[in-house]
């Protein structure tokens, strides 16, 4: 049996679906797209499932989220909607509603926030309303879990029962005239409960049916005869007379279903607001909690637990001196000694050290997003991101990622339009992560110690990395692939509620969960391949001089691709490509180069070799070309999951690697010019320079898109 | 006294008398409340001084100027 679940935005439906499902959830994407899709079983029923619906508005044609949800309900015949909405938004909530109705399955309306409703000391008279709307109607509220067992009981009553569907919302006569013909001509191409849908919708020129239902000529001339009429009488479009028709005909009965309380308490969170987005406060208070929230990730707490990690458990006591004694204790093989040791302990614990930081920070930022503070900074940085092809959601991610790309990347779901939902996935990596920090410090450390400019490098590295975003923004808004649908940034700014302690363990246990499992895998596989081939030379002998080993061979031999960029070295190239596997693994991949088994987070010990083998400059190009080329594994591996397709996840690593090389190729070339170097590589560099600003700067002719959302 | 939302005052009072623009637009604006004969509350703009905070059916929206321009209003009285 399949249980759908459909409502607004914000209306609680994730709390719900959470309630329902505990952790018997699948949670992908829709073939091929950036839409969410979420899959449970009910809790203690293993033979329903329960399908969690984006967040819509509507059921037009116009939005990806909307026609997925159209298509699932009129196509895969779930047995019974469950229509989560807002209890105290039921004018605009009721809606929705209406068209579900009209789908011709069983609806079950659930009113959510029932808690508020009884605080402001209103009163919803739920069965007056079920009556009509001719469905059943349940309370719940779903932070609370109040209501859920009614709730499923009810839908699966309903569920079982034969089910006449018998119109609720009845439009004008003229109207419904015009619907009726539309009934005769189509009812042989839909089933029975849904041909009073299919009517309104051929009613309204929804383009996406009439391409599905293909009308023949003479039919399709009848009804776009009598269509005209209507529209030419009301001087409006179908789809807005009956979009007002349904509105008018909720306003004629909500007035009698909800009461409102006699005395006007203003809302919290409009006094909230009041200072929060406050003309001259909102700013400053704004640029105060993002401090906070790093402060006590990065430096306090989660540096102290991540200390604590990396000092006691995976350090020179700890976990790798245990297992290497007990190792060596039964005489285990040496290779497989350092394979265990170095490899796995040593390259995962350098991952998993980051863990606490990461609790705390996202611990932080859910706590941000769930009270509902997201929604205003979105308000808040709109206009700037606005400049930018943007919107003020793109914060988000963009924050997010700073601690990890992972979550920043998962992020981007937030976006409501999809261009830019594809734009930011491929660029939130952008923003150094935590794993980058050690790159930054080993630069600054070991090629700018003495130099006035060394404080500058780590800024400079956040810099570099908005500024890639917004260049990357700019240049793929004017490609035909990434134009901005003509769709309006309307977002609702719901009131402020204390998370839930169990909706913010929801939140950080599944990111922290996708973290921890690819370091368990890809990571733990990837270190173990790297120690091997970094140790091993062609004729499986362990070497100790990693010069001869299989890493190095191959490192040499496409090293010299890097060549223009200004280092063209096999061990800057291995680092890199072992950067691959996780960012933090080049500095130690620089150590184990080097000749040192260990080094410390900055690379301290090495910083004298490395500073023999670059100069200032290329040391910087393979910073930049490090920090903005392709991400780990794990992040590449969100990006394939946000994107939902392998095509657009090859160009999405390719764009970012060509951004990268393009950046550092022109950092050092040009860089060069200014040493007094002309050759044919400042040519080089000037051309890039050049591709680059025509991509910036040409004029946009997508500007004032006209282009319909493609179907699916 | 007849305007576009985008030059609204704040703290003020507006009606719909309608709604224009690229079909996708007007639907998205419609199905979000803002139909023709709707109240509407100006609340705030924000500290950049885009977008506007409006109120409608109960709920607060944030919608951008060039979105807003085109919903024309009407002044109404406060109560």
């Amino acid at each position: 049996m399949k249980i759908v679940l459909a409502g607004n935005p914000n209306s609680g439906k994730t709390t719900l679906f959470n309630n329902l499902t505990g952790n018997n959830q699948h949670i992908g994407n829709w073939p091929g797209v950036t839409v969410e899709k979420k899959e449970g079983i009910l809790k203690g029923k293993k033979d329903i499932t329960v399908v969690d619906l984006p967040g819509i508005y509507s059921l037009s044609p116009y939005s990806l989220e909307e026609v997925i949800s159209r298509d699932y309900i009129l196509n895969e015949n779930p047995d019974v909607i469950i229509n989560i909405i807002d209890g105290s938004s039921l004018e605009r909530s009721l809606y929705l509603t209406t068209q579900l109705i009209e789908t011709g399955i069983p609806v079950i309306i659930a009113v959510n926030m029932m808690d508020v409703i009884a605080k402001k000391q209103d009163v919803i008279k739920s069965d007056l309303m079920g009556k009509m709307l001719n469905c059943p109607v349940v309370e719940i509220t779903a932070l609370k879990s109040h209501g859920s067992e009614e709730l499923i009981n009810k839908a699966l009553e309903v569920a079982k029962q034969e089910y006449k569907f018998r119109p609720v919302v009845w439009y004008s006569q003229e109207i419904e005239e015009v619907i009726k013909l539309i009934s005769e001509k189509i009812k042989d191409k839909v089933d029975e409960e849904k041909l009073r849908f299919y009517s309104i919708k051929v009613f309204e020129k929804d383009e996406k049916v009439l391409g599905d239902l293909k009308l023949n000529i003479e039919d399709f001339k009848e009804i776009s005869e009598k269509i005209k009429i209507i529209e030419e009488k009301n001087d409006d479009d179908t789809e807005s007379i009956i979009t007002q028709e349904r509105y008018a005909f909720i306003k004629r009965f909500v007035g009698k279903v909800y009461l409102k309380n006699k005395l006007k308490m203003q809302n919290i969170s409009l006094k909230i607001d009041k200072v929060l987005t406050n003309k001259y406060l909102g700013l400053p208070i704004f640029v105060v909690i993002i401090f906070l929230v790093y402060y006590l990730a990065i430096s306090t707490v989660g540096g102290l637990l991540s200390d604590f990690v990396n000092e006691s458990i995976f350090g020179d006591n700890g976990l790798p001196f245990i297992v290497s004694g007990w190792l060596e204790s039964i005489n285990t093989w040496p290779w497989l000694q350092g394979i265990i040791v170095e490899g796995i302990i040593g390259g995962v614990g350098a991952v998993l050290g980051f863990l606490p930081q990461m609790f705390v920070l996202f611990l932080l930022l859910g706590i941000l997003e769930e009270s509902g503070y997201m929604a205003r900074i979105a308000f808040i940085l709109d206009k700037i991101f606005r400049r930018f092809g943007l919107s003020g959601r793109s914060f988000f991610p963009m924050l997010m990622s700073t601690g990890c790309g992972v979550p920043g990347i998962m992020a981007t779901r937030t976006i409501e339009e999809e261009n830019n939902r594809k734009v930011m996935i491929m660029t939130t990596t952008f923003m150094p992560c935590g794993a980058k920090l050690p790159i930054i410090a080993l630069i600054a450390g070991a090629m700018f110690r003495t130099s006035p400019i060394q404080w500058l490098i780590a800024p400079s590295a956040y810099l570099i990395g908005i500024a890639m975003i917004i260049i990357s923004s700019i240049i793929l808004k004017k490609f035909k692939g990434f134009a901005s649908k003509a769709s309006p940034f309307i977002m609702e700014l719901p009131d402020y509620h204390l998370p839930s302690y169990k909706t913010l363990a929801f939140h950080v246990y599944h990111k922290l969960k996708s973290f921890v499992k690819k370091a368990g895998t890809i990571i733990l596989l990837a270190a173990v391949i790297v120690w091997l081939l970094s140790n091993f030379s062609w004729s499986f002998k362990m070497v100790d001089d990693t010069n001869l080993s299989i890493l190095a061979s191959l490192g040499k031999l496409i090293d010299i691709i890097f060549a223009p960029l200004g280092w063209g070295d096999w061990k800057a190239t291995v680092a890199t490509i072992t950067g691959l596997i996780a960012k933090e693994n080049v500095v130690s991949t620089f150590g184990v180069l080097y000749g040192f088994a260990e080094v410390s987070e900055d690379g301290a010990e090495i910083w004298m070799l490395l500073a023999t083998d670059f100069t200032a400059l290329s040391a910087y190009s393979f910073l930049i070309f490090n920090l903005i080329c392709a991400p780990c594994f794990a992040a590449i591996g969100a990006i394939k999951k946000e994107m939902g397709s392998i095509k657009w996840t090859w160009i999405a690593i390719g764009f970012q690697t060509g951004l990268a090389y393009a950046i550092a190729l022109i950092i050092y070339q040009i860089g060069l010019i200014f040493t007094g170097v002309f050759n044919f590589g400042s040519i080089v560099g000037i051309f890039t320079l050049a591709v680059l600003l025509y991509l910036l700067l040409r004029p946009n002719k997508y500007l004032n898109p006209k282009i319909p959302v493609q179907t699916l | 006294m007849t305007n576009t939302l985008d030059k609204a005052n704040i703290n003020q009072d507006y009606i719909i008398l309608k709604v224009k623009g690229e079909k996708q637009i007007k639907r998205r604006l419609m199905d979000l409340g803002l139909i023709p004969g709707t109240k509407l509350h100006v609340r705030k703009y924000a500290p950049l001084g885009d977008p506007i905070e409006i109120m409608v059916k109960g709920t607060e929206l944030t919608i951008r100027k060039s979105d807003a321009f085109n919903i024309l209003i009407e002044t109404i009285a406060e109560d």
